[in-house]
């Protein structure tokens, strides 16, 4: 069993957990920052995130809920074609003047020959995401 | 380890280098001749284009007489087959595309 790796943001934002939650569970309010999805806040419901098809990849992310705790944590499998297969977790802790935001994607395999070939699609789809992430770079 | 996909997705984060290096993907070995004809771009502009992807190892060029003949490296893209990479980068732009919203949000 070869061992796996963990992903992990974090950033305190300057808004209620409530708020937070909302943006966080609610399909329209998810669509706008994150992707277009079918998302239900529901322990074992399956979902997933689509953006645009691309020649060999689906667009997909199939999701299932592990986890709904209303305003501190939501979990959700996070898998796609080409052999990712991971758990995003979600966690709010209120401090003062706002929330501390944690997300951690873990089950990262070591790198193979399916994760080279999906990534190297997954790196077009976010390319665009990557642009405005690089021009913030290039002028820090 | 954090510099050389930053320098290839600053490589490819330009939408013709983009199609320069995916046309030479699917096709092998081409000239800039060839490169140029469908691109729309002119051939000095892939000429540099040419360089710049060959700077950061993801084309290769093979004189032959007077004709230059340019492939593309795929294993270059090694570096971005990481999903950590990816979804390091993908998950800070998503943070502040969250937190853009919740500013547009009422309480």
């Amino acid at each position: 069993m070869s061992e796996t790796r963990t992903l992990v943001v974090e950033r305190v934002m300057p808004h209620p957990p409530e708020k937070v939650w909302r943006a966080l569970t609610q399909t329209a309010l998810l669509e706008d920052w994150l992707m277009k999805n079918d998302f239900k806040p529901t322990v074992g419901a399956r979902f997933a995130f689509r953006t645009q098809p691309m020649p060999h990849w689906n667009g997909v992310v199939d999701c299932e809920v592990l986890a709904v705790e209303p305003h501190q944590r939501l979990s959700y499998r996070w898998n796609a074609a080409g052999g990712l297969q991971t758990t995003v977790t979600w966690t709010l802790t209120p401090v003062e003047g706002g929330t501390r935001l944690r997300m951690e994607q873990s089950g990262f395999g070591p790198q193979d020959d399916n994760n080279y070939k999906g990534a190297a699609y997954g790196w077009q789809r976010n390319i665009d995401a990557l642009e405005k992430l690089l021009a913030g770079l290039a002028s820090a | 380890m954090r510099s050389a996909p930053d320098a290839l997705f600053r490589t490819l984060a330009d939408p013709t280098r983009r199609a320069i290096f995916e046309r030479l993907s699917r096709a092998g070995e081409l000239t800039v001749r060839a490169l140029t004809e469908p691109s729309g771009v002119s051939q000095p502009a892939v000429s540099r284009h040419l360089s710049v992807l060959k700077q950061a190892g993801l084309v290769h060029d093979r004189r032959d007489g007077r004709q230059t003949h340019y492939s593309a490296r795929p294993q270059a893209l090694k570096p971005l087959a990481d999903w950590m990479t990816l979804y390091g980068a993908f998950w800070r732009d998503r943070f502040d595309r969250l937190e853009d919203l919740l500013n547009r949000m009422d309480q």
